[in-house]
């Protein structure tokens, strides 16, 4: 039902439910507020919306009064201006007078509406309040609470899109404070977003605090490098130097959210470990050199080595994190050579499904149509450490009613409530999946069109297929622990054959920002080696355009033997890297996602382009330009682009408007079989990415390195496990993978199942060992 | 302290005998005959509810709003449950009626409750009591316990098929819990902040559901209702003021205590009942309804009856029944500056007029009391008062203005006097 409404003498409807401040948004009228946030629950508690109700004896709350049909609401009446004068008194008398000092000033809502609705001078002649400073973590700086006027938006944040109440309002009246729980910190992956939301200054950035005044600062969009969402973001930038990442509202990708990886990551930008000059080795040891020379030297050692051994003897392995252009300039190079091993998968284990894929992966939707699903399957993810936003709109969902199941690894808190949940060691995963698959066929009375052997199906599966089957909208979604496992083909065909069965649909998460783009522009050629065979079968000549092999590969182990054995290394990187600089013969350094204009793909298959936001830094290029070097060295035809629209305009064909063509996660199943045997011996390792180690830019960020999710990877065992093993929670052992040993200490798991041992990858620590599922032994310390 | 037991709810009972409270001396009293009554003859719902309307029972909690009416509110069809939940939480300075129902008479507040599940197809009730008089929570616990062993209780009571459990919780001491929507929170388990209305508790309660929430002194007068029928209940007040009503009567008089009496009995006579004032000193001043209601001079109490329009018509409110009598040797400005840091103590601090003003308020107050008041400072607590009246989620900061504007009212030249002379127009002593 609609209803009537008049603001300010103008008229019109609004659906049934409406509030006055949505009416008034509706029409473009403005009404102060402050505790009002559109994407929280509705507290009520600032009073700075009050608003003049005909027939109404007082001022009401605009935020959280319902519209009924026929009112008039004047929000700049006397009475209404009056109480909105009274409300900005009071939050002004305990407030400290410091806007001179306070990192908000100049973009604080209290400052702004204390212009329009507060006084000259204060009638408050007591003393005023002082509050004790909070601890809240590395990024989130409680430092002056004083300056609170207890809108409670950041604890309303915590409970309702975190998932977990972190912050809580302590005492009473005048006495309130806002703060953490005891000992505790703020530890959420998305807790940045307390800072955009704290109309003052009391909750403030704190690797950015002090460092800038946001009208010194230029603002300038971009797109997030990290995760496959492409989160939307500003930039802002001074003397060419990256000082802050705000988020930039698109409802359909991040909403207003930033994860804390997309918001701090920039600290990264400005290390002293970032790559400035071309540097060459040379009997051993690393010399700085010009472009010229250095550029020279890969073209050189390329043409010989593809003369002596031919171009099937040479890899080129690219990051998902590089931009579009970048991988497809790139692409167009090792074609130019006749190089058709070309492969960003260098987490994966398992590329049988190359042969049966009809197209690119991907989502297989948009990102709002997965949040609008009644019913949901996530497979082999570690949900809020991969996909931060798309955990919190899930969240949401449920809320909402929408179904949440779960095909896991290890029994992670997703702060939400989940419908049915198989927690399964890694061996037992395609085991359990077939499980859902065999339960939706029974329930559908359908036969299944995999050949797949017995299996017992539970109770929980069979809880999964009916929601799937029932709910009028579904989907399946396979995580980067499913992507990276060694058995992903068989996963992937049993999700087709589950979405056959229930009619959800089906598709993956994007590990990296553009793994959608590098899917459809970067995978090899017919005839090619994929990336595992390029990293376990030694090549000549490797390219490797922002990999860190020993941080981003399924078996770091393997692939530091395997690159340590090539005639030439040739790195395109950001960064300098111990690892490159063992393992490489030459160092380009090259234009992290600031420095160059690009785009990235995300797993939505929106193409999202962006613009450098400050100038490559020392004698950085972008890669797109030092390709194009390379290409003209090669004398190959086609590398005379000059922007990477140009770059762009040779994909156009693949592009239709903001979408990339070409996706198709169907698979061919002639004849598939599935085996759904559980066969391991010994203790499983469970080798997932840590959130903060997923790619460069995350691992030098220094603040994030800080924060829990950064803290050095331990041996996380069941507690039946540790009994078995005779160990104790605390003691320091030794693991073996392969021949290389590492110290790690043990932690009881009980989200784990047992015989697991969940060792991250991607870490300093672990660097050494092999892949990331498979048997890991523990050799010491019993 | 005295208690005046006669009326509806002390009707019969003797608070002399420490054995007044059991189930047998209430069975004695005609306890629980009303809910058998409704029991046997299967009595509708909607009977019960026009029975306790025509008693013109308003609620005993200090808004005064009309029992039976708020019963009606209550959707009886709503699917899954519904809550009834007894506020005694009774912290209004002055008010310590509740306290003794549960001392001495604790069943009929149990039976009112039992009444009011059935009437409003509710089977489940709470109590929640304050948290500072923890014996009274203990003894009610005992109550229950008995109600369940003899069947009127729990599970299918008296074998009507009728079920409805009660349960008692205590708070820890916020006043502020004692505002309903404040109480339902704090009953949940979180922090005891009021809720925004609407939706109010009838649709959106305790856990989200259907919500009755009545004074303890509402649900135990039920039962005379229902019983001696409403009408009887009426004629012991006044049209609009039914029933009897219980005051608390503290100060300067020679009794003080709990009073049971009709409504509509004149002020005066209540003080004859007291006993008079203490050592034959000059009635000064009387807050009639609880801390939160507006101080009245005595010679304009001395015109009022005790009911809620004769109040009103003064000026103030019959609130809680909470009676606190002054005699001339009490400094107003101290006596207003004891309840504004009351206020200011007990303000939940969600609402910033209320978060910031109560305690600019007593700070005010408290110069004033401390010799450094300021010319400007009695128009200060007018407009700050103004600011925060009306313009807050629960009617706290209305409570910690009825007070100021009352006494800067009415005692205008005492605070004055404190202003100019930096000194106490009487020689202050509290008793």
């Amino acid at each position: 039902m609609a209803l009537e409404i008049e603001i300010d003498g103008k008229k019109l409807t609004v659906p049934d439910g409406s509030t006055i401040m949505d009416a008034a948004h509706q029409v473009g009228t403005y009404i102060p507020h402050f505790c009002y946030h559109k994407k929280l629950s509705i507290a009520a508690n600032c009073r700075m919306c009050l608003v003049e109700v005909e027939k109404a004896p007082k001022p009401l709350p605009a935020c959280a009064t319902p519209v009924t049909d026929g009112m008039k609401v004047f929000t700049h009446s006397d009475l209404a201006v009056k109480a909105q004068k009274g409300v900005m008194e009071f939050l002004l008398i305990n407030h400290p007078l410091d806007c001179p000092i306070c990192d908000q000033g100049g973009e604080c809502q209290l400052q702004d509406l204390a212009v329009g609705y507060g006084g000259g001078d204060s009638r408050y002649q007591e003393e005023k309040r002082s509050v004790p400073e909070k601890n809240m973590g590395p990024l989130v700086s409680a430092e002056e609470m004083a300056r609170c006027i207890h809108c409670t938006r950041c604890v309303r944040f915590t409970e309702e899109i975190g998932g977990f109440q972190e912050i809580g309002m302590a005492h009473r009246g005048e006495f309130s404070e806002i703060l953490p729980f005891l000992g505790k910190t703020v530890d959420s992956e998305i807790s940045g977003n307390v800072i955009d939301l704290c109309p003052v200054g009391a909750l403030t950035s704190k690797p950015f605090r002090y460092s800038a005044r946001t009208w010194e600062l230029s603002r300038r969009k971009s797109v997030s490098p990290h995760d496959g969402l492409g989160s939307n973001m500003v930039l802002q930038v001074k003397h060419n130097r990256v000082y802050r990442a705000l988020p930039l509202e698109n409802e359909s990708i991040n909403e207003c959210w930033l994860a804390d990886r997309d918001r701090f990551s920039y600290e990264a930008l400005n290390s002293d470990l970032r790559l400035t000059k071309p540097m060459v080795k040379q009997d051993g040891r690393w010399i700085e050199t010009d472009w010229a020379a250095a550029l020279d030297y890969v073209s050189h050692g390329l043409k010989d080595i593809i003369a002596r051994d031919g171009a099937d003897r040479v890899a080129f392995l690219a990051s998902p994190h590089s931009t579009t252009e970048e991988l497809f300039a790139l692409k167009k190079l090792a074609r130019a050579l006749g190089v058709k091993n070309t492969d960003y998968r260098t987490r994966r284990a398992d590329f049988r499904a190359d042969a049966l894929q009809n197209g690119a992966l991907w989502l297989g939707g948009d990102v709002v149509e997965l949040a609008a699903a009644k019913s949901v399957l996530v497979i082999g993810s570690t949900l809020r450490k991969e996909q931060p936003l798309i955990a919190a709109r899930l969240r949401q969902s449920v809320k909402k009613g929408t179904q949440l199941n779960l095909l896991a690894l290890a029994d992670d808190d997703l702060r939400t409530d989940t419908h049915a949940k198989l927690v399964v060691a890694p061996a037992a995963l395609v085991n359990a999946l077939a499980q859902v698959v065999a339960a939706a066929a029974e329930l559908k009375q359908e036969s299944c069109q995999l050949s797949l052997d017995a299996v017992s199906i539970s109770d929980e599966a069979r809880r999964i297929a009916a929601s799937l089957s029932e709910a009028e909208t579904g989907a399946i979604v396979l995580g980067n622990l499913a992507q990276h496992h060694p058995a992903f083909s068989e996963l992937l065909l049993l999700a087709q054959e589950l979405s056959r069965l229930t009619g959800a649909r089906f598709g993956l998460f994007g590990e990296a920002a553009n793994s959608v783009g590098a899917e459809v522009f970067f995978r090899p050629d017919q005839g090619g080696l994929n990336a595992a065979q390029m990293l376990a079968q030694p090549q000549a000549a490797y390219v490797l355009l922002n990999t860190e092999p020993d941080f981003d590969a399924h078996n770091p182990q393997l692939a530091k033997a395997t690159l340590g054995q090539a005639k030439m290394v040739a790195a395109l990187t950001a960064f300098r890297s111990p690892e490159l600089l063992a393992c490489a013969d030459v160092l380009l350094p090259i234009a992290p996602f600031t420095e160059t204009a690009g785009s990235f793909i995300n797993m939505e298959g929106r193409l999202q382009s962006f613009n450098g936001v400050v100038k490559p830094l020392g004698e950085t290029r972008p890669a797109w330009k030092v390709l194009r070097v390379l290409g003209n060295l090669a004398q190959a035809n086609g590398f005379d682009f000059s922007s990477v629209e140009e770059i762009r305009a040779e994909f156009a064909k693949q592009l239709n408007a903001d979408r990339v063509t070409g996706l198709d996660n169907t698979l061919k199943t002639d004849a598939a079989a599935v085996s759904t045997a559980v066969a391991a011996e010994g203790l499983q390792r469970l080798g997932e990415v840590p959130i903060y180690q997923a790619d460069a830019l995350c691992r030098r960020a220094t603040s994030l390195q800080q924060t829990a999710d950064a803290r050095a990877p331990i041996l996380g065992l069941h507690p039946d496990t540790l009994r078995e093993q005779q160990l104790q929670a605390g003691q320091t052992v030794t693991v073996r993978q392969g021949e290389a040993e590492v110290s790690l200490t043990v932690g009881e798991d009980a989200t784990l199942p047992s015989g697991v041992a969940r060792v991250p990858t991607a870490h300093p620590l672990t660097a050494s060992l092999g892949a990331m599922f498979g048997r890991i032994d523990i050799v010491r310390g019993k | 302290m005295a208690i005046y037991a006669s009326g509806v709810i002390f009707e019969g009972v003797d608070t002399s005998d420490a054995g007044c409270w059991h189930l047998d001396a209430y069975l004695k009293r005609g306890g629980y005959q009303a809910l058998k009554k409704i029991l046997e003859n299967k009595i509708p719902q909607d009977e019960v509810i026009a029975e306790v309307k025509g008693s013109g029972l308003r609620g005993r909690g200090g808004a005064g709003f009309p029992t039976g009416l708020k019963w009606s509110f209550m959707p009886r069809s709503f699917p899954g449950e519904k809550y009834v939940v007894c506020n005694t939480d009774e912290g209004e300075p002055g008010t310590f009626k509740d306290r003794d129902i549960l001392r001495y008479n604790p069943h009929s507040l149990i039976e009112g409750m039992i009444i009011a599940g059935y009437a409003m197809g509710s089977r489940c009730g709470y109590n929640y009591i304050h948290g500072e008089i923890f014996e009274m929570y203990e003894r009610f616990e005992e109550a229950l316990e008995e109600a369940r062993q003899a069947g009127l209780l729990g599970q299918n009571i008296c074998g009507s098929g009728f079920n409805f459990e009660l349960y008692a919780h205590h708070g820890y001491g916020a006043y502020i819990c004692g505002e309903e929507t404040a109480l339902l929170e704090s009953l949940e388990g979180k922090k005891g902040q009021p809720r925004f209305k609407p939706p109010f508790p009838a649709s959106f309660g305790l856990y989200g559901k259907p919500t009755t929430i009545n004074n303890t002194e509402s649900f135990a007068s039920v039962p005379f209702i229902i019983r001696d029928g409403g009408t009887r209940f009426l004629e012991q007040g006044k049209p609009n003021n039914g029933g009897t009503k219980l005051f608390s009567v503290s100060g300067h008089v020679n009794r003080p205590g709990n009073y049971e009496i009709p409504l509509g009995t004149p002020f005066s006579t209540l003080l004859e009942m007291c006993g008079g004032m203490r050592d034959g000193k000059k009635l000064k001043a009387v807050i009639p309804g609880g801390s939160s209601a507006p101080v009245l001079p005595g010679d304009i109490m001395m015109d009022v009856t005790m009911d809620y329009d004769s109040i009103a018509k003064a000026g103030s409110m019959l609130g809680s029944g909470a009676v606190i009598v002054m005699n001339e040797d009490i400094c107003m400005v101290k006596a207003l500056e004891r309840l504004a840091y009351f206020y200011h103590e007990e303000s939940c601090g969600q609402c910033t007029p209320c978060r910031e003003g109560t305690g600019w308020l007593y700070r005010v107050i408290h110069r004033i009391e401390h010799g450094l008041g300021r010319p400007e400072d009695l128009d200060l607590l007018t407009s700050v008062g103004n600011n925060m009246a009306g313009r807050t989620i629960c009617a706290l900061a209305d409570a910690a203005v009825f007070p100021v504007r009352s006494f800067t009212k009415h005692f205008r030249n005492e605070f004055e006097y404190h202003i100019e002379h930096k000194k106490c127009l009487v020689n202050h002593k509290w008793c």
